[in-house]
């Protein structure tokens, strides 16, 4: 399709629609909603990190008083039924629904093993403590080290190694799929290159520290019609996640997610609904269920931590030649870590004409993982951006010129495989060379780190309505929570097709009875794919407008062209004003009726997203102790809709970065409880931590787009491990492979190993 | 006649080739052919992969069509987050 | 049957208004605010004190409302951000909120006014530094703060204009 280029509306910076609630407090999200009869759940979590479930004797709770339904695992026999995310492999509902109320097995601390409601949020706690459970406390397998050994605890006795195993591995195993991506001879690339840098990364489970706790009401009527209110990124596949766990007809199950309090992939998943549906028909009433914060942290899902071990080799004039790499990331509890994707978007910066990548998937007695923000990229990108760091200083290379030299472009082959379309690296990359950032000074104990990344742009399904009111205002409605702007975004496509101003578009997130099927709000491809649909459907909006005049004008369909945000009669000597979109409205009853625009589609995943981070680091060499002082965050977003929105995006993926780089780790003791399920010691970043976070734009147009726009949420969390390390490395001259390089790690580091000389970085 | 670029996981399945020339009008009889020229793959193998075509990944590719010349690749399907 | 006498009644002020209600003796002011009065404004992170999210004035003093008895509002004012608008019309922390798009998910935002209307009540010029220190409180994990402390400094140098 051609891409638009000139924009009345796009572009500019609107007052998103929900803001005023969103700043007076009236704004609902998942714990404001409340129904009249209301009972209170509370969920009984394991102590233990791997046990067999012996018995549950709920004898005890259940004589609470206002204690109105208890269940256990019992009361939900597992499914084996799937539901297509279009994520990595299947999304499996069997482990979800083991994960949200255990059966056999507990997996880890904090797995869900049995739900209370109560009249009071007080009495279904203590109800909760009064659950007796028989354990058969088994050996947990708490580290990739642990599950690998020969002698693991396995988590689930009938696991195999999908994908492609190493062959002549049989038995027992907590790895779960292996896959490998390969090009040309890897070792006889190794053997021309003039330098060859390795080194061992490991990264820690972090989580993806959304503000807003879960929370979901959900109500079984008599009749079995189930509605459940929820802080979701997918009403849709709560829905259908809920059905195949419950084994419900879907039918019969209404979501409608509220306002998100922040999500990140965290949530996607189901952990609360399908227990509150349970205890709703067990009790006859609405049940309300909120976590806490150590919930969060112990029994959602968290991203792998991993081990990576790297290696890249280049010729003199820094040409790349080799790369190859093992990863391991875990899964947690159950299969599904994002190794697949971390092993895809390793290389995906550069031309690299001989590689071996392989990836494992390790089950580990750790919460399940879930989807975090470009999943997997961050850690993979955390290796070849430090490597490619020592490269340049071998070389005594500027580290921009040695990633243009080896940068991807346009028509070069992805290292999954597929040629990309028009990409924006180099411009990204060019940008990074002309910022004034790039060629400041720095101060004493400061250090400068760069970094690139790439997310792949999510397609998927999405529908879009949009109607018009007799007054010219239109309504538009997806099935797309809003999770960081996209409302405003869509109301300013609406505009655009449409020719009227933005504030008389109204944009709804309806729910699953009320907006044709969307898949998720994630995988950076709501302003994307479900824009598309939003542009469509007001085309066809624009398009019955159209039809309306010719049929006021007497004339033919094709005598009427739309310009200007009016339509305009062609017919020669014809002396008809022409008709804006109020004029047109205010006569649909006499024309045919009211006017609804509709589009649906399936998108392609296509327009992929590059960035580059510049990073200044300063370091207390007497705490280890490390502050970022200046950052600047360029990014391709193809076509900024709602600028400020775009840079939100860069700016808080940032900041997440820079959090998981120096200070956040869950902590596990060696029993396997976290110690640090709390945000006093899991350490996100606060406002003293960070500076202003520069931002610039750069603009290649994404050909799938009828706009250009390429998904922007993901991207910015790739590029910031990576700076952030080679920021420490500039300064301290170490190259720490270990995240978080926080303040204790720094100083053990810097105070036993001598210092190699530090190379300054050519600018 | 498509060029169809095999994931690795598929790679056992066709003695070490990676790369086929199939003459197919959408993925669905694509995906058949591959299966009857090679046996040792099956069809649940690519219910776990997207596919992408000349660039574009899908996730149900099944009855996009084909040009005479298209570039196919089976890659992993991927989750995002955000 | 024993009658519960453990409730406790409460009369405070809450934005400028009188209100009343019942609470246990260890229910926070928090819970009280959110179920009990049924200002939903005033939200839940984290219940340790951490996360800011539940920030209150009592008496004009920042508080984290989850870490404050719901009784030790007796016979003080406490506002919370449903009392930060005044007749309607928006405070200028609010606007420069929304002007800046210093909120992308919203949930710590109301948080975020309350506190950053305490910093302006004591310290009507902060610098940068400043804000960003008194700031530290309240965590955001969609913006990387940089939104919030423009749209806090302009508020400032806007409510300045407006005295001067």
């Amino acid at each position: 399709m051609s891409t638009r280029h000139h924009f009345e509306y796009v572009g500019t910076r609107p007052i998103r629609h929900d803001g005023v609630d969103k700043v007076t407090g009236r704004a609902a999200f998942g714990a404001d909603f409340s129904l009249p009869g209301m009972l209170y759940g509370a969920v009984v979590r394991s102590p233990h990190a791997h046990a067999r479930i012996v018995s549950i004797d709920t004898s005890a709770a259940e004589a609470v008083p206002g204690v109105k339904a208890i269940v256990t695992g019992r009361d939900i026999p597992k499914t084996n039924k799937k539901v297509w995310l279009g994520g990595e492999g299947a999304l499996d509902l069997g482990d979800m629904g083991d994960n949200a109320l255990a059966h056999e097995k507990v997996l880890y601390d904090g797995h869900a093993i049995a739900a209370v409601a109560a009249s009071t949020l007080e009495a279904a706690r203590e109800a909760a403590r009064l659950v007796r459970i028989e354990y058969d406390v088994l050996e947990p397998a708490m580290t990739l080290e642990r599950a690998l050994a020969a002698d693991a605890p396995i988590l689930h006795p009938e696991m195999t190694t999908g994908g492609k195993p190493i062959p002549g591995a049989t038995g027992p195993t907590n790895i779960a799929a292996r896959m490998e991506i390969k090009r040309g001879d890897v070792d006889a690339g190794f053997a021309e290159a003039d330098v060859i840098v390795e080194h061992e990364f490991r990264t820690p489970m972090v989580h993806q520290g959304y503000i807003e706790p879960h929370a979901t009401v959900a109500r079984v009527g008599a009749d079995g019609r189930i509605i459940v209110w929820t802080t979701t990124q997918g009403p849709f596949l709560v829905r259908d996640a809920c059905a195949g766990i419950l084994h419900l007809d879907a039918a019969n199950v209404r979501v409608v997610p509220s306002e998100i309090g922040g999500g990140f992939g965290g949530k996607i998943p189901v952990y609360l609904e399908p227990l509150a549906i349970v205890l709703s028909q067990k009790s006859g009433r609405p049940v309300k269920m909120v976590m806490d914060r150590s919930d969060v942290f112990r029994a959602t899902g968290p991203t792998s931590g991993c081990h990576i071990v790297m290696k890249m080799g280049a010729k003199r004039d820094g040409t790349l030649v080799a790369a190859s790499a093992s990863m391991w990331y875990e899964a947690g509890a159950y299969k599904g870590s994002p190794y697949g994707a971390a092993a895809m978007c390793a290389l995906a910066c550069y031309n690299v004409p001989n590689f071996f990548v392989e990836a494992y998937d390790v089950v580990v007695n750790k919460p399940k993982v879930a989807a975090y923000r470009a999943p997997g990229s961050p850690m993979s990108t955390l290796a070849t951006e430090s490597l490619m760091d020592e490269l340049a200083r071998r070389l005594e290379m500027d580290p921009i010129e040695l990633r243009l030299k080896n940068a991807v472009a346009t028509g070069d082959h992805a290292p999954y495989g597929p040629k990309y379309g028009p990409i924006g690296l180099r411009q990204v990359l060019e940008a990074v060379r002309e910022h004034p950032h790039w060629s400041a000074p720095l101060g004493p104990n400061q250090g400068r780190g760069v970094a690139c990344g790439f997310w792949f742009n999510g397609g998927m399904n999405s529908s879009a309505t949009v109607s018009l009111d007799s007054d010219g205002s239109a309504t538009v409605v997806t099935g797309n929570p809003d999770i960081g702007g996209t409302r405003a975004a869509q109301a300013m496509m609406v505009s655009e097709e449409l020719g009227i101003p933005v504030e008389r578009v109204r944009p709804v997130v309806g729910d699953t009875d009320t907006a044709g099927y969307t898949d998720l709000s994630a995988g950076s491809r709501v302003c994307y794919a479900t824009g598309m649909a939003v542009i469509r459907a007001a085309e066809d909006v624009r398009e019955q407008l159209r039809l309306r005049a010719a049929k006021i004008w007497k004339i033919e369909p094709d005598q009427v062209v739309w310009e200007g945000g009016q339509a305009r009669s062609l017919v020669a000597g014809d002396d008809k004003q022409p008709l804006s979109v109020s004029a047109i409205a205010a006569t649909l009853a006499k024309t045919g009726g009211p006017i609804v625009g509709r589009a649906s589609l399936n998108a392609p995943m296509a327009g992929p997203a590059f960035a580059a981070h510049i990073c200044d680091l300063e370091l207390d060499r007497e705490t280890g102790c490390s502050k970022i002082v200046r950052y600047t965050a360029i990014q391709d977003a193809g076509k900024a809709v709602h600028p400020s929105y775009v840079e939100g995006q860069m700016q808080g993926g940032a900041a997440q970065g820079i959090g998981w780089a120096l200070n956040e780790e869950y902590i596990f003791n060696a029993k396997g409880t976290m110690e640090n399920p709390g945000f006093l010691d899991y350490r996100m970043p606060v406002a003293s931590d960070l500076p202003m976070i520069d931002t610039v734009i750069v603009e290649v147009a994404n050909p799938s787009h009828p706009y250009g726009v390429r998904g922007v949420g993901e991207v910015p969390i790739v590029p910031p491990l990576a700076a952030v390390a080679n920021a420490m490395r500039s300064v301290t001259g170490i190259r720490f492979g270990q995240m978080p390089m926080s303040p204790p790690r720094v100083l053990a580091e810097t105070t036993t190993r001598r210092e190699e000389p530090a190379v300054a970085m050519s600018s | 006649m498509a060029r169809v670029f095999l994931s690795n996981d598929m790679m056992s399945g066709t003695g070490g080739l990676d790369v086929v020339t199939i003459d197919a009008p959408r993925v669905h009889e694509l995906v058949r052919e591959l299966v009857a020229r090679y046996p040792r793959l099956n069809l649940e193998m690519f219910d776990r992969l997207a596919v992408a075509i000349d660039g574009e990944i899908h996730n149900d590719p099944d009855y996009l069509p084909l040009k005479s010349d298209s570039e196919v690749h089976f890659v992993p399907r991927i989750a995002g987050g955000r | 049957m024993a009658t519960d006498v453990s409730r406790i009644h409460v009369e405070t002020t809450i934005n400028g208004e009188p209100v009343e209600f019942l609470c246990e003796g260890h229910d926070t002011l928090l819970m009280a605010l959110r179920d009990a009065v049924g200002l939903t404004g005033t939200k839940e992170g984290c219940s340790t004190g951490d996360c800011g999210a539940c920030s209150v004035m009592l008496d004009g003093r920042l508080v984290p409302s989850c870490l404050v008895l719901a009784p030790e509002a007796q016979g003080r004012a406490v506002t919370t951000i449903e009392g930060i608008a005044k007749d309607g019309k928006l405070h200028p922390l609010q606007q420069q909120f929304l002007q800046h798009a210093a909120l992308q998910c919203g949930i710590c935002t109301p948080g975020f006014i309350v506190a950053a209307k305490a910093l302006l009540d004591v310290n009507s010029n902060p610098t940068e530094s400043e804000a960003r220190y008194w700031l530290a409180g309240n965590l955001c994990r969609c913006t990387g703060y940089d939104k919030i402390i423009r749209a806090v400094l302009d508020a400032a140098a806007e409510t300045q204009k407006v005295t001067v």
